[in-house]
């Protein structure tokens, strides 16, 4: 516990002394939702709720993959080494993801903020909606923690994350943006369960999934 | 694998095959309205996705054993296997899109089973892609295996469970009847089973092929890099 801590801690400190990857993420994700409302600009009664939710979780998943992609690429060889000497690497994953996701719940709020701002709020049941969203990225973060973990032991890595993680993270983008549908009319909330229960059991295999075999990816 | 260097289970896939398609072409089906004679595509495209999903977790069962033994022999069955399986899963999809057009209408209509199908084949196609950016052995075994127990865990949930919280067209999702309420004298089940223990046994036989295969050219690399060794010191022997 003390360990998972300390690894967490040490994540959230790096973030911070390199604060411009931070401040990269947060202008991604506020340009490319500037650069949506700027193309529905042309025909604004066009967008209905259905477009405003699929464009909305597709920054999402484009956000998700490009800032944990670099949650292994950006550490040094050397360092990861120095890792491996000290920290036990289910401790190492876990932290992973634990920080992962929070900087996903991060982004994903400043960018629904941001969203809502600019291109309208036709959520019914906002307090659903927020929560499907806090579930989609703790679930993205999960599993493309471990993708981001294989990507970055090959080559050409940053097309390779992409790859790997579209059709990984298909399952999970479907459930949510259907979780976010029911929220977006304000259908009543037990006629959400299937989905957040599906999602909570996909979230548990993948961080199970990630806890066993990190260490494998971990060794070579 | 003990038996697969023995010959009876390659001549039983020989005679289950025969049988299937003769009782796949000729064989008494019910008549049904849609369906008509397509009924008999039950043999051929539906056995696909049972046989698919045996390979695949064959494949995957190696991957945790090579994980667990290190051995590059479980790694190339992994593939092997895996590989078996991504062919059944396109012959699957072909053979239910031209099924889906002549009941359907449509060559791919928007049906979660099918998308989730194609989705599944990308997943497996970025584990080829994987396996093909390594260029070290042990690396590319240890991380595509990871990979591989990773993709099946997802997989699976995307053609079981999601489909069956939709609306589909298949049969058994939905609430459209599933096959066995069309069988009624059993006859289509008669075929159904051998159907896909032959896909699958025909699916081991191409899987040891290729695996043998590779062996065989493994080992001639290995004969060809020593010759060259010796070919070097011998040349270096007479510079000296």
């Amino acid at each position: 516990m003390h360990e998972l801590r300390t690894l967490i801690w040490k994540e959230i400190t790096l973030e911070w002394r390199q604060r411009y990857a931070l401040s990269g993420m947060l202008l991604y994700v506020v340009s490319t939702v500037f650069v949506c409302y700027l193309s529905f600009n042309l025909k604004r009664n066009e967008l209905t709720p259905i477009v405003w939710n699929t464009v909305f979780w597709i920054i999402l998943l484009f956000t998700a993959v490009n800032a944990i992609a670099k949650s292994f690429i950006q550490e040094r060889h050397s360092r990861l080494l120095y890792y491996y000497t000290l920290a036990n690497p289910q401790a190492v994953i876990i932290s992973k993801i634990i920080y992962n996701s929070l900087l996903m719940l991060v982004l994903a709020g400043i960018g629904f903020g941001f969203y809502v701002f600019v291109m309208g709020n036709p959520v019914a049941d906002l307090t659903l909606y927020i929560a499907g969203i806090a579930l989609g990225s703790i679930g993205f973060a999960s599993v493309l923690t471990l993708v981001a973990g294989i990507a970055s032991k090959a080559e050409n890595s940053s097309m390779l994350m992409a790859v790997l993680s579209f059709p990984m993270i298909l399952p999970m983008l479907l459930m949510n943006i259907r979780l976010a549908k029911n929220a977006l009319d304000g259908l009543d909330r037990s006629v959400s369960l299937d989905e957040i229960s599906t999602l909570l059991a996909i979230d548990l295999i993948v961080i199970a999934l990630s806890y066993l075999l990190f260490p494998y990816l971990w060794r070579s | 694998m003990f038996f697969m260097k023995k010959a009876w289970w390659k001549i039983l896939t020989v005679i289950i095959l025969y049988y299937v398609i003769f009782q796949g072409l000729l064989g008494t089906v019910p008549r049904q309205p849609i369906l008509n004679e397509t009924i008999r595509n039950l043999y051929f495209h539906v056995a696909m996705w049972p046989t698919m999903i045996t390979l695949l977790l064959v494949s995957m069962v190696f991957a945790i054993r090579y994980l667990r033994s290190s051995n590059t022999v479980d790694d190339d069955k992994s593939a092997a296997f895996a590989k078996a399986g991504i062919l059944f899963g396109i012959l699957g999809c072909l053979s239910g899109s031209l099924w889906a057009n002549y009941t359907w209408g449509d060559f791919w209509p928007n049906d979660p089973k099918l998308n989730g199908a194609a989705v599944g084949m990308l997943i497996y196609f970025a584990y080829l892609l994987l396996r093909s950016s390594f260029e070290d052995e042990q690396r590319r075994a240890r991380i595509s295996a990871v990979y591989n127990i990773f993709a099946f865990f997802v997989f699976i949930p995307l053609i079981y469970v999601l489909p069956r919280l939709t609306d589909s067209l298949h049969p058994g999702n939905g609430g459209n009847a599933t096959f066995s309420s069309l069988d009624i004298d059993n006859n289509l089940r008669m075929v159904f089973y051998p159907a896909c223990i032959g896909w699958i046994l025909l699916g081991t036989w191409i899987t040891s092929i290729r695996y043998r295969l590779n062996v065989i050219k493994r080992v001639q690399e290995e004969r060809v890099a020593e010759l060259s060794v010796n070919h070097h010191g011998a040349a270096r022997a007479v510079n000296d």
